[in-house]
């Protein structure tokens, strides 16, 4: 053994080497993770975009963006296969009436387009948006800023956790049983936002308590030494600077459970819906009907219909259409996050 | 003989001067605006304040000093009925009036009372808004919107706190931009934007520097003609230096009030005078 030869000689001792082998570990996890996030999320995008983009101009699928799913037929014409969706393949049967004849494969959902389901998972979640906010920074306004602390609201504190424990399944029953029967309003946008909103209020109630009590004392009592009401400090000085905060984990929030399935099932989605929801005879009517939905959509084509090529081309990129949906309601919320952050700095 | 009517914070029907209330009450000298009168103050079970008797008078400065802990800011929060704010306090026992109502009878307006009794709080809290947004805070809660008139008051206040000459290019930036001492000052604008008769300061120069310091102080002295100020401070040189009067608290007691230059030169109890030169606190 070298003796050492200054007073902070490196030596290798048990300690290091124990060491260095935890943190290579805790490396391995973390790219373990990295590792499957990015497989699921380059899976994905690899097979969605050969759905959702084209190799020549436009370079978008626009049909698969703006049209209603219809059937795939596939069939052989003149010595060549020809896949053509639900009206295409009528109109060309009207102009070409031998075509009538043709022996045909059809594959339900698997041409035309997702709108609809688009139209409806953006419906869904902005209505649930406005409902979960405004119920959840009511609750935690009343919570944080005027209830006392006795053991009525510790229950109800401890009630908000236990319904975020609540698996979305059971939150979808609830809603059948509360909205869809009991309240009488079917299946319908109505009974599918307040089934989302119910989902996620935990969420909003707990980022708008903590966005409340990190607003500090100073402001509060600021305000009221100058006459102001409760009510108006509130509203003018303790809102404005929780805002940011509730916005930014309440819209996360409300985009992930705008992609549960299971809440929806029962409550809002259709599986097929020939009109658009704007669509209605009369305006009332728009909030008591059902609408196609994306992660319904892609439950349906990947689980409801026999599976093939077409059908897979129809998920991955109901899929992919769905990530940039949610991506797109993220940062729309870090934007709007971060312009109310500058405007109020403290 | 009262400047207003006693009716200044009456919620409802107006309170006249010769109600129940003020007739109990020991005879009112013209020039006492707040009347404190054997209050005992407790937060739950700890009792703060231990039968006060103090009378504060109007356009003076009035200084509470003893050591930390001894009710101070507490007595002064009693004032504007700050404490109404933590559960659980209760002032159980005499009165405060200002201007010969009881602030603690029911039907007392706590707003009306906080617009009248300013304060100004130990840690500078302007907030998060710009500075012309800060000093109209309280005006347009209490419903004066026209720009003009605005313009004017943000410009009086700020030259009241001796602080438009800093600001002026920057009305519109940040209240939080400014130094410690600028941001106690735009609260002291802010306190005045809305014309009390009363400024309660607790310990308002605790956090700035020795020149922001003195600011202040030269402040409160142009203050000191318009407005009731009553000044918490941790200083013995800024008591001296600022006050009228000075009021000496220990352990929840009001031991001795008297002319500042008496407290400091000679005062009758020896407590006082312990404290005052400096031998504990
Ligand atoms: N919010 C509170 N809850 C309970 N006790 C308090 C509270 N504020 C102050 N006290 C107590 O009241 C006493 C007086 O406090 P305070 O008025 O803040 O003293 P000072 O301002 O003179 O330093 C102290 O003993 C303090 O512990
Ligand atoms: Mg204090």
């Amino acid at each position: 053994m070298n003796p050492a030869t200054h007073l902070f000689q490196a030596k290798v001792s048990g300690a290091r080497r124990h060491e260095k082998w935890v943190f290579a570990l805790f490396r391995f996890a973390t790219y373990f993770v990295l590792f499957c996030g990015l497989g699921v999320f380059l899976n994905i995008v690899a097979k969605g975009s050969r759905t959702v983009f084209k190799a020549e101009a436009p370079f978008v699928n626009i049909a698969f963006l703006t049209q209603a799913p219809e059937s795939l037929y596939l069939f052989e014409w003149e010595g060549q296969k020809r896949e053509m969706g639900d009206r295409e393949f009528r109109a060309f049967k009207a102009a070409h009436p031998a075509a009538a004849q043709v022996p045909t494969e059809s594959y339900v959902y698997s041409a035309g387009g997702i709108f609809p389901c688009i139209v409806g998972t953006v419906l869904l979640v902005l209505g649930s948006m406005v409902i979960a906010l405004s119920l959840g920074v009511s609750a935690a306004i009343f919570l944080i800023e005027y209830a006392d602390d006795g053991p009525f609201i510790r229950f109800v504190r401890l009630a908000i956790l236990n319904l975020a424990g609540v698996p979305s399944i059971v939150f979808g029953l609830f809603g059948f049983g509360m909205f869809v029967i009991f309240f009488g309003w079917n299946v319908s946008l109505l009974a599918g936002w307040f089934t989302l909103a119910f989902m996620v209020l935990p969420v909003v109630i707990t980022a708008s308590e903590e966005s409340l009590k990190a607003v500090p004392k100073g402001f509060r009592e600021g305000s009221l030494a100058l006459g102001a009401t409760k009510w108006q400090t509130i509203r003018k000085n303790v809102l404005p600077y929780a805002l940011p905060g509730i916005l930014t984990s309440s819209v996360l929030g409300i985009a992930r459970v705008a992609g549960e399935t299971a809440p929806i099932m029962f409550t809002a989605a259709y599986v097929v819906r020939d009109k658009l929801p704007w669509e209605v005879d009369h305006w009332s009517d728009f909030f008591f009907q059902g609408v196609m939905a994306l992660p319904y959509h892609i439950y349906v084509v990947s689980s409801k219909i026999p599976q093939n090529e077409y059908t897979e081309r129809v998920q991955y990129g109901t899929a992919f259409v769905f990530l940039i949906i949610v991506a797109l309601i993220a940062t729309l919320s870090i934007v709007l996050r971060n312009n109310l952050r500058d405007r109020y700095k403290w | 003989m009262t400047t207003r009517p006693p009716s200044a914070f009456a919620r409802s029907s107006a309170l006249s001067a010769n109600s129940p209330a003020s007739r109990l009450s020991p005879a009112v000298t013209p020039e006492v605006l707040v009347a404190i009168d054997h209050v005992d103050f407790f937060y739950g079970a700890t009792q703060a304040l231990n039968d006060i008797c103090l009378q504060v008078e109007a356009k003076r400065v009035t200084a509470f000093i003893g050591p930390s802990g001894c009710g101070k800011s507490t007595l002064l929060r009693c004032l504007n009925r700050m404490n109404d704010l933590i559960e659980g306090t209760r002032l159980s026992r005499g009165t405060i009036k200002i201007h010969g109502v009881d602030i603690y009878q029911r039907d007392v307006d706590v707003i009306e009372l906080r617009k009248r009794v300013g304060m100004v709080f130990q840690k500078s809290n302007p907030f998060p808004k710009s500075i012309y947004e800060n000093i109209t805070y309280g005006l347009l809660l209490h419903g004066r919107h026209e720009k003009k008139h605005l313009d004017e008051i943000v410009e009086r206040s700020l030259r009241g706190a001796a602080l438009w000459d800093e600001v002026k290019d920057r009305l519109h930036t940040s209240g939080l931009g400014l130094s410690g001492g600028q941001q106690q000052r735009l609260c002291i604008a802010r306190a005045i934007a809305v014309e009390p008769e009363v400024i309660l300061m607790d310990e308002p120069c605790s956090a700035l520097d020795p020149v922001a310091t003195a600011k202040v102080e030269e402040l409160i002295q142009d203050l000191r003609s318009r407005y009731t100020i009553i000044i918490v401070t941790h200083n013995m040189q800024q008591a001296a230096r600022c006050s009228d009067r000075t009021a000496f608290f220990y352990l929840g007691k009001l031991v001795e009030y008297a002319d500042t230059r008496d407290i400091f030169t000679n005062p009758t109890n020896p407590q006082t005078e312990a404290y005052v030169s400096g031998r504990f606190g």
